[in-house]
């Protein structure tokens, strides 16, 4: 048995404190230990992306770090989108959209998308597929998905 | 899936890196961006007793230019080097960093990761072998200078020795007239590549000056095609010679059948993207932007 590691890492705006296993991997600190279970485990082999949460503002797939390699990092789940009660506007466009079918992968997909809105405000279509390429929805509902973050983007352009 | 359990070190220098390393012995491996190794540990294809983090080692991501040429800091990640002033500069740079893997394992994956691994479908070693690139090392006998040519030396296997790690990868800034592409199929964006090939190319007055022509995930190692480049140097890329070089490209490959393909499939693959980089390679070198990046379904 190897020797519990001390991290600290803010998760959607709070501190928390933990001993954790090395071999506790980041997607396991998130879904076990804090129980935002938001976050989906997948494929589990780093492929189909349902597990990507925000790390200092980078998309990442927690599956395949380690929760103390996210020690003294910030982290974004999907859970920390909604603010006050109130949905974000990728999560209100991804149901008017039905940008969802099963929905396993729309936590990855909203988080991917809220990366590639931060960082393209107004993306082409060939950026919103290049935006969630990391992401793979199994119901292959993709069409629905990209009108979502479209739509999205052009309300988040106006305000609200 | 968890991985095995293991004793974690976080280094804070590279010296302290290599004492941990040479303290714990061959149970130990290096963990940096991760994005390489976890998947390893989670299918317990490899069990080690002790990792040690060196993500955290300060000044190792860095990208330095000067008059000897580039300097990539081992830990610089995919993203950081596809968003740099190298990368619009150095157009076989972006074609790689922009493409590889996806979003996600671009936030986390690093160059240094990539040669260190000794995957030969890792995209970093064959495009690093067109530019002639050096691997800088560090170890408990002192720092190195390799030649990419030779650094993996089988499957999975390098040449660094118990305790070294690579510190960063160093080439000469390819000079105007020079063009190059890194061309690479995948089934989906995070799948390694299918076949990738990197070319090089100087051209001068119409004439192949020197070639390079690397194939990546087409054998045991990364494949330098020196008779392609051959093929290529002292005569006109015309439509014969590029047969001639992707001919020379598959021979050199050494495909195998696997999921992501029948050996026959990715030699028909091999002459085409050889094809299509020479191509790119030869229009960047006469100055004109072309837009590459890896191709998938």
């Amino acid at each position: 048995m190897s020797e519990r590691i001390g991290i600290t890492v803010s998760v959607n705006g709070t501190q928390y404190e933990r001993e954790v296993e090395p071999r506790l991997l980041l997607v396991q600190f998130v879904r076990e230990e804090l129980r935002l279970t938001g976050t989906h485990i997948g494929c589990d082999t780093s492929y189909c992306g349902a597990c990507t949460i925000l790390l200092d503002g980078e998309p990442v797939k927690s599956c395949t770090m380690l929760a103390v390699q996210a020690d003294g990092g910030e982290v974004l789940t999907v859970e920390g989108l909604e603010k006050d009660g109130k949905l974000h506007p990728l999560q209100e466009a991804f149901s008017e959209h039905h940008g969802l079918q099963c929905g396993y992968c729309t936590p990855g997909m909203l988080m991917s998308a809220h990366h590639l809105l931060e960082k393209t405000p107004d993306p082409s279509n060939a950026e919103i597929r290049k935006g969630i390429q990391g992401n793979l929805c199994r119901c292959t509902g993709y069409n629905n998905i990209f009108a979502a973050i479209s739509d999205a983007a052009e309300k988040m352009q106006k305000g609200p | 899936m968890y991985p095995a359990p293991f004793n974690y070190h976080r280094a804070n220098s590279v010296d302290e890196a290599i004492g941990m390393l040479s303290d714990i012995g061959e149970g130990a491996r290096v963990l940096a961006g991760g994005q390489s190794l976890l998947p390893l540990l989670k299918m317990r294809f490899d069990e080690p007793t002790d990792i040690v983090d060196i993500g955290r080692i300060p000044d190792l991501d860095q990208i330095e230019e000067n008059d000897d040429g580039v300097r990539i800091g081992a830990l610089t990640t995919h993203r950081r080097i596809a968003a740099s002033a190298l990368a619009g500069v150095v157009p076989i740079i972006r074609d790689c960093a922009n493409g590889i893997a996806d979003n996600q394992v671009r936030s986390r994956g690093t160059i240094g990761g990539s040669v260190a691994s000794g995957d030969p479908s890792c995209d970093w070693p064959a495009l690093l072998h067109t530019l002639d690139a050096e691997i800088q090392c560090r170890g408990p006998n002192g720092t190195r200078t390799l030649d990419i040519n030779g650094f993996v030396e089988d499957l999975y296997q390098t040449v660094l020795q118990p305790g070294e790690i690579v510190t960063g990868i160093r080439f000469k800034t390819p000079a105007s007239g020079s063009g190059g592409a890194y061309c690479a199929f995948k089934r989906s964006a995070p799948a390694y590549p299918t076949i990738s090939v990197g070319v090089q190319m100087t051209v001068s007055d119409g004439q192949v000056e020197s070639a390079r022509v690397a194939l990546g995930s087409a054998g045991l190692t990364p494949i330098r095609a020196k008779q392609a480049e051959t093929e290529l140097e002292g005569r006109s890329a015309g439509a014969d010679q590029i047969d001639k070089a992707a001919d020379a490209a598959v021979a050199a490959s050494d495909p195998v059948d696997d999921q992501r393909g029948s050996a026959d499939f990715k030699r028909q693959l091999v002459a085409h993207l050889t094809k299509r980089a020479i191509g790119i390679a030869e229009r960047r070198a006469s100055g004109e932007q072309v837009y590459n990046s890896h191709e998938y379904y």
